[in-house]
């Protein structure tokens, strides 16, 4: 940036310093481009590529346990997937997993960063654990409920088993879920709590207001921009949920998701063209509420990392 | 701005009369929230240990803790198979993508905070746009893919979506990291007769090395906690991490509950996350939360 502006702006030296500065340009251009090369062919390689060859195989009837009934069938996978119950009973679930867990994680995550920006006492502690549920196995932490909540495989649970019936087997992944990831929540709002200037808390207080309107008037309108990020992050990242579910129903009850589905089609029954088009259905799910974030909610992707 | 500082004066002098009492309730206020937030952070993990600790025979006695503590469990999963090799699978393929990760995205990282270069923007974007991809969308393709060409069931199978998948976060923390180093030192001992490559080696690298170190456990949380790729692109213990391999687990007879063995290995497999954030705790936070937001 720096040595670019001279180049274009300075009046002197515009004609005699272009020549050398955009040699000097190019070759730090290349050089940049040498650099990020290998990330960015790896990063194209592996994801973009692939979900074309995904859209191309989803137009496609193809089963691997029937290669010779192979053809063309276009939008046909399509057509059968947002026809069966079985996909909108997917998608509601995956969609009340997403509301549900993300709502609770923000109110957990937000008292969590209150208390972790205004500790004096304990703060190392606090963090050090909170990263704990973070950095564990999600497969660990769903067994950890999964054992707990049933009898059979050593649970202390008193009542009827929650993973034999829908909802509550729902509930035990939520729950599960948001354990888990409640604390990079709260890690992502204690960044944003930090940028809130101290003056206007200080100066609400002072004008009498209290610590819920301080929060709600105050602080929360302040730290906007790192509560829509940690919720876009967190909402993606619910979207795809796999790994709880896999362990802990394996879809069992009506409490498959949307990776599951593809899951099951594409692993399970071997069916590439079906399983592809689920697939893709989710891709375009996840790009729709990203979008919808960006647009709608003017979440501010310059301020915002790459994050899992 | 008047009534402010009249305001706060007033309330400093209240403050200074209340002190003592106030610290007090305060202090034990923040100690039970302390104990709360600790406790909901470990209890499953010491529930999972307890769990290790039940012999076949007591698993189900309802207990919270184990009443008869036994290795029973342990020596079950290193004596079988089932568990050692997928650890190494685990260890192996894990190390391998998060140095391969971590050196592609240090050079690409490099490039954006230090050089002018056209659509670095462009870069950082697509990075950001593949930490949000569902990765079961691309595991049909390479399922496929991975069968003709030979990668199925083998350690670079999944090194290289682990890679893939680690690369836009190990940039974005990389790039944070770079952006906040003096650079100028690097001139400042090359003035002072330092060689180019004494400059780096002396100057430079440990400065940039907290940072890439931080990325690389970062990258390295995340293989060691991948489970998509992990079950749909092998088959066998050949190549299998452990978490997929928990899921064929099958106890001590084939008939029993496995509960005891995963637990034990998931005990395995949580310790050395648990040694990385008692010792890094304040790296990780770093990491994780540089750049997410400016300022």
């Amino acid at each position: 940036m720096t040595t670019l502006a001279p180049a274009s702006h300075g009046p002197g030296t515009r004609r005699r310093g272009k020549p050398i500065l955009t040699d000097r340009d190019k070759a730090e251009r290349r050089l940049g481009l040498r650099l990020v090369a290998p990330a960015v062919i790896v990063m194209l390689a592996v994801t973009v590529y692939p979900i074309c060859y995904s859209i191309w195989l989803s137009i496609q009837r193809y089963n691997l346990r029937f290669p010779n009934d192979h053809k063309y069938v276009w939008l046909s996978n399509y057509g059968k997937i947002l026809s069966s119950s079985v996909f909108w009973q997917d998608i509601r679930n995956t969609f009340l997993i997403v509301v549900v867990s993300v709502v609770l994680e923000l109110i957990l995550g937000l008292a969590l960063a209150l208390f972790m920006h205004r500790a004096t006492f304990g703060r190392n502690i606090v963090r050090t654990a909170i990263l704990l549920p973070y950095g564990i196995i999600t497969v660990v932490s769903a067994f950890a409920f999964q054992f707990a909540v049933s009898p059979d495989l050593g649970g202390f649970w008193p009542w009827s088993p929650p993973l034999a019936g829908h909802t509550s087997s729902l509930f035990v992944i939520i729950a599960t879920e948001v354990w888990k990831t409640t604390p990079f929540m709260s890690l992502l709002l204690l960044a944003g709590l930090a940028t809130v200037p101290n003056d206007y808390v200080e100066a609400a207080k002072v004008d009498g207001a209290n610590a819920w309107q301080r929060l709600i008037k105050v602080i929360l309108p302040n730290m906007k921009a790192a509560v829509l990020v940690a919720v876009l992050f967190r909402t993606l990242d619910a979207v795809r949920i796999f790994d709880t579910v896999f362990i802990q129903t394996k879809g069992a009850n009506k409490t498959a998701t949307l990776s599951q589905l593809g899951y099951n089609q594409l692993i399970n029954q071997l069916n590439l063209g079906l399983g592809s088009a689920v697939s893709i259905l989710l891709f375009l799910i996840v790009i729709m509420v990203a979008f919808i974030f960006v647009k709608g909610f003017k979440t501010d992707l310059g301020q915002v990392r790459g994050e899992r | 701005m008047a009534t402010i500082a009249a305001g706060s004066s007033a309330r400093t002098r209240a403050r200074t009369a209340e002190i003592p009492k106030d610290h007090k309730r305060l202090d034990v206020r923040w100690l039970l929230g302390s104990v709360f937030i600790v406790l909901y952070a470990i209890v499953p993990i010491l529930w999972i240990l307890s769990l290790s600790f039940k012999s076949q025979a007591s698993v189900t006695d309802g207990s919270i803790l184990p009443l008869h503590p036994s290795w029973e469990n342990y020596k079950t999963i290193f004596n079988t198979g089932v568990f050692v090799r997928p650890l190494i699978n685990s260890i192996g393929i894990t190390v391998i993508s998060t140095i391969i990760a971590v050196t592609l995205a240090t050079l690409a990282a490099y490039a954006i905070a230090r050089l002018n270069f056209p659509g670095k923007k462009l870069v950082l974007s697509a990075a950001l746009g593949i930490a949000m991809f569902p990765p079961i969308s691309i595991v049909g393709p390479l399922f496929n893919m991975w069968r003709s060409i030979g990668l199925y069931d083998t350690w670079p199978g999944l090194i290289i979506p682990y890679m893939t998948f680690a690369l836009p976060m190990a940039i974005w923390v990389l790039s944070a990291f770079f952006r906040q180093i003096p650079w100028e030192l690097e001139q400042a001992a090359s003035v002072d007769g330092a060689t180019p490559f004494q400059a780096f080696r002396k100057v430079i690298v440990p400065l940039a090395a907290p940072g890439v170190f931080t990325s690389a456990i970062l990258v390295f949380f995340f293989a060691w906690n991948d489970f998509v790729f992990a079950i749909t692109l092998t088959s066998t213990d050949k190549s299998r991490p452990v978490t997929a391999a928990l899921n064929f687990f099958t106890g001590a007879s084939q008939f029993s509950q496995p509960t005891g063995a995963i637990a034990a290995a998931a005990i395995v497999v949580t310790i050395p996350i648990i040694i990385m954030v008692l010792i890094f705790q304040r790296r990780i936070v770093a990491g994780l939360t540089s750049g997410a937001v400016k300022g």
